[in-house]
């Protein structure tokens, strides 16, 4: 939910730091140092991932078998953080992430989560359905595609593998990645090649 | 976990809630955080980090807050709620601290 | 009591009760009726009868840890369910995957 917080919430933090301050417990630098931690995640790193895998088929067995390393080979510090899973799209099924108890994401290489993730609506509707909450998005899934909708109850984060769309052949990984959004990556959307892009 | 019916699902259990049914998605609903937002985020990860809560603690938390809350409560105000909740009843800060 | 280490390669599975393809059910408890609890199998599939998709790993149980009690390592499995009969409404052949904890889970 967006929205601004309540003038007692301002002051709660303000206060909340202040005490912890005060008690030794934190210094400024510390929060300074994890917010610019938390800023350095992105939905580009996400892209490059599934790029890689569209074009290496040892580092997208990679990614199956073990998504956490495969994140920490672009770079992603994963120490103390929660496992990372990846969700293989095929021609029979589609994946979908939610986290219908709370809003996990896949931070780590996606990014702060957008607002509609975390939304009670998103929430409560993806589980039951699905493709109605696809439609929102304009998407709308090929003839015999499966829905898979993988409520994140536990400790791994998920991200979605999207099947490499036609019309990119012979492409670089760079192209590849810029077709891959944040929301390819929890399957709301599936990475779109505009015409006039498409290989020849 | 305040449903005043025992048989309903929990306020945080939203799983298929057909309260929501007729509520749109928003994909555009994607502004990023806000100051107060970050530096929440941040604040929760340093003490995280340092091992004096973990997520599950902050959840439980955050599920123990009044329905009206629940859903008035901006995603980062009730994560500020919870991790107050948690530094208070560790004895980390007193309910003094922070009146 | 820090971040849960991560686990690299392939996650600590042995022990685990019920193979891929095992038919489970998940009890149809309701232990938030007994204490305050922190759950994280959610409502719309207690009692329900799903497949074993894989073991993930072993984790500490997020019951205890929420009240800062160190988690007995529990094996988490990946358990796919349909739709229409969670429901009573959706496309046949469309499901939902979910993380579930073996202490909710028994044969079906």
């Amino acid at each position: 939910m967006a929205g601004t917080p309540l003038p007692e919430s301002v002051e709660l933090l303000e206060k909340l730091v202040a005490a912890l301050k005060r008690r030794g417990v934190l210094v400024e630098e510390d929060i300074a140092r994890g917010q610019a931690q938390a800023e350095r995640a992105k939905p580009e790193t996400g892209a490059r991932m599934v790029a890689r895998a569209w074009v290496d088929p040892e580092f997208r067995a990679l990614m199956l078998r073990d998504g956490t390393a495969a994140a920490e080979a672009f770079g992603v510090a994963m120490a103390g953080a929660p496992p990372l899973g990846v969700l293989e799209d095929t021609d029979r099924v589609h994946h979908l992430v939610v986290c219908t108890l709370c809003s996990c994401y896949p931070r780590a290489v996606i990014g702060y989560p957008p607002h509609w993730y975390k939304s009670a609506a998103y929430r409560a509707r993806a589980v039951r359905e699905p493709r109605a909450v696809l439609a929102e998005f304009g998407t709308v899934l090929p003839a015999g595609v499966q829905v898979r909708v993988v409520d994140s109850t536990a400790d791994y984060r998920w991200m979605v593998l999207p099947t490499r769309p036609p019309g990119t052949e012979g492409w670089s990984e760079e192209q590849l990645a810029a077709i891959v959004t944040r929301d390819c990556l929890v399957g709301v959307t599936l990475p779109v090649v505009e015409r006039s892009q498409a290989a020849a | 976990m305040d449903s005043p019916d025992p048989d309903r699902p929990a306020t945080h259990d939203l799983g298929g809630n057909p309260r929501f049914r007729c509520t749109p998605v928003e994909p555009d609903d994607d502004a990023p955080p806000s100051d107060f937002d970050k530096r929440v985020d941040a604040v929760r990860a340093v003490l995280r980090e340092k091992g004096l809560f973990t997520v599950d603690e902050m959840r439980f938390n955050i599920e123990a807050l009044h329905e009206t809350e629940y859903f008035s409560l901006t995603y980062y105000e009730k994560w500020l709620r919870s991790v107050t909740a948690v530094m208070v009843r560790k004895g980390v800060i007193t309910w003094e601290d922070v009146q | 009591m820090g971040g849960r280490a991560v686990s690299h390669g392939v996650q600590d599975v042995a022990g685990a009760r019920f193979a891929p393809g095992a038919r489970v059910r998940v009890k149809p408890a309701r232990p938030e009726r007994v204490a305050p609890m922190h759950l994280r199998t959610p409502h719309y599939v207690r009692g329900r009868e799903g497949v074993v998709a894989r073991a993930l790993g072993r984790f500490p149980n997020p019951e205890d840890l929420a009240f800062g009690r160190p988690g007995e390592p529990r094996i988490l499995y990946h358990i796919e369910f349909e739709q229409p009969p969670v429901w009573g409404e959706g496309e046949v052949g469309d499901t939902v995957l979910i993380e579930i904890f073996e202490h909710w889970l028994e044969e079906a």
